[in-house]
């Protein structure tokens, strides 16, 4: 039967059949804006509020409703993480053909990826960096994982805000390994990341080339330590273009990336401080310096003093010694 | 701290340096204490003028560019003031500029701006 029918138009019934039905619903459909593995993300129109709004539904079979029920959770573990770079839930519920969905911000923006090519300032990259980690360290303190950190997964918006995306596979920890009001709760979700890999409960979740090698062996104790060595691999990418990077730079993102998580920096937060400390010109954890370094790093920092006072000295000692006659 | 205190003990010290300075120069090693009492004062007026300026304008590059004009324009009248057929107008004028610059420089990195008001 499809011999009959044009590519394009066997696209465009695969379209209608993946469009939400929203019938009955606040949304109108104006169009697709991604597919994952279980779900796509639409772009609507709250028609009560009259605005736009991303719309994130399961379209995949869900016989037992667990995709259902992890979709549900994903929307409830992101709303309960109130933070500027991370992107609010706005509304929840169930549609006319009895999936669930929710609504979120809609983001228009780069990704991280797309708006690298707009900098080359290594400063300002390092600067977006630690935007990264705010909200990261933020949701560890409330006992969430992202476990799927990536390029990719961060988008910059038109007035340069950071936001932290799909928190699709994100997992709460264990009680003892966070402090924070969710840390009681422990539940996996699993989302709609392209190329993330997601299979079923206790195995491998998360991106090829940014999961932390305990997350690719598949351990279920993940921690912080995991999202640290993604982070990681984000620094390595924003400093890519840097040649040579700068040793401490380096230091600092083998540290993050260290195939032991012993080894690794314990939170995200630390790792910030230490990117902090570079951008300052001050020493870092990672990178232990001998005097002479430490002595170049204080010139460095201190350049325009030390410049403005040697003129300063010079400017006497010639007065003193060449005295007009 | 403030940028307007900053400039002021800056401008103080800086002056009491410049002027003490004097004792290198034989010549003038007699007026050794008028020299460092008018080299205070210029400096405390200096750092004042450019502390004030700090909190109102906020570039480095601006800072530095008022620091200099100040510090020239006040060694300029101490120099002019000096009895006698010589005024050292360039011995007195270009360490006065540096050290404008550095106040200049010091006061727009370091303290703090005014609060904006608000109710």
């Amino acid at each position: 039967m499809t011999r009959y029918l044009s590519d394009s138009a066997l696209e465009r019934l695969r379209e209608a059949a993946d469009a939400p039905d929203l019938s009955g619903t606040r949304y109108r459909l104006v169009e697709k804006l991604g597919q994952g593995g279980m779900g796509g993300v639409f772009c609507v129109e709250d028609t009560e509020l009259e605005r736009r709004v991303a719309l994130k539904v399961i379209s995949v079979p869900d016989g037992e409703g667990a995709l259902s029920a992890r979709l549900l959770q994903e929307a409830r573990v992101i709303a309960k993480l109130e933070h500027p770079g991370i992107v609010p839930v706005h509304d929840a519920g169930v549609m006319p053909d009895g999936r669930p969905y929710y609504t979120m911000k809609l983001v228009q923006g780069k990704r991280l990826d797309e708006y690298l090519g707009t900098t080359t300032n290594l400063s300002d990259r390092l600067r977006i960096f630690l935007r990264i980690c705010d909200p990261v360290a933020f949701a560890h303190a409330h006992g969430v994982l992202h476990r799927d950190l990536k390029p990719a997964n961060v988008m910059i918006g038109p007035f340069g805000e950071v936001l932290v995306m799909d928190w699709g596979l994100s997992k709460m920890l264990q009680s003892g390994e966070a402090t924070g009001p969710l840390a009681s709760q422990n539940s996996e979700t699993a989302g709609a990341t392209p190329s993330s890999m997601q299979t079923a409960h206790g195995s491998v979740l998360g991106t090829p080339g940014y999961m932390a090698p305990e997350q690719v062996r598949g351990d279920t104790k993940l921690d912080q330590r995991a999202d640290v060595y993604s982070l990681g691999t984000i620094l390595q990418f924003l400093i890519a273009d840097a040649s040579p990077a700068p040793k401490a730079l380096v230091a600092i993102r083998q540290k993050a990336t260290a195939t032991d998580a012993a080894e690794r920096y314990l939170t995200v937060p630390e790792l910030a401080a230490d990117v902090a400390h570079f951008l300052d010109g001050m020493s870092v954890s990672a990178y232990p310096e001998g005097p002479f370094g430490r002595a170049w790093r204080w010139i460095r920092r201190n350049q325009v003093w030390i410049l403005l006072l040697l003129a300063y000295l010079l400017a006497r000692t010639l007065l003193i010694f060449w005295r007009p006659r | 701290m403030n940028k307007a205190l900053i400039g002021l003990l800056l401008g103080g010290i800086l002056g009491v340096l410049d002027g003490l300075s004097a004792w290198f120069t034989p010549a003038v090693r007699n007026q050794l204490l008028g020299i460092v009492l008018g080299s205070t004062v210029k400096g405390l007026i200096a750092g004042v003028l450019i502390g004030f300026f700090a909190r109102k304008v906020n570039s480095l590059a601006l800072g530095i560019v008022f620091g200099l004009a100040v510090g020239l324009l006040l060694a300029y009248a101490v120099a002019a003031m000096q009895p006698g057929p010589n005024h050292y107008y360039f011995e007195i004028m270009l360490p006065g500029g540096i050290v404008g610059t550095i106040i200049g420089y010091a006061t727009q990195r370091f303290g703090e701006a005014p609060q904006t008001a608000t109710r």
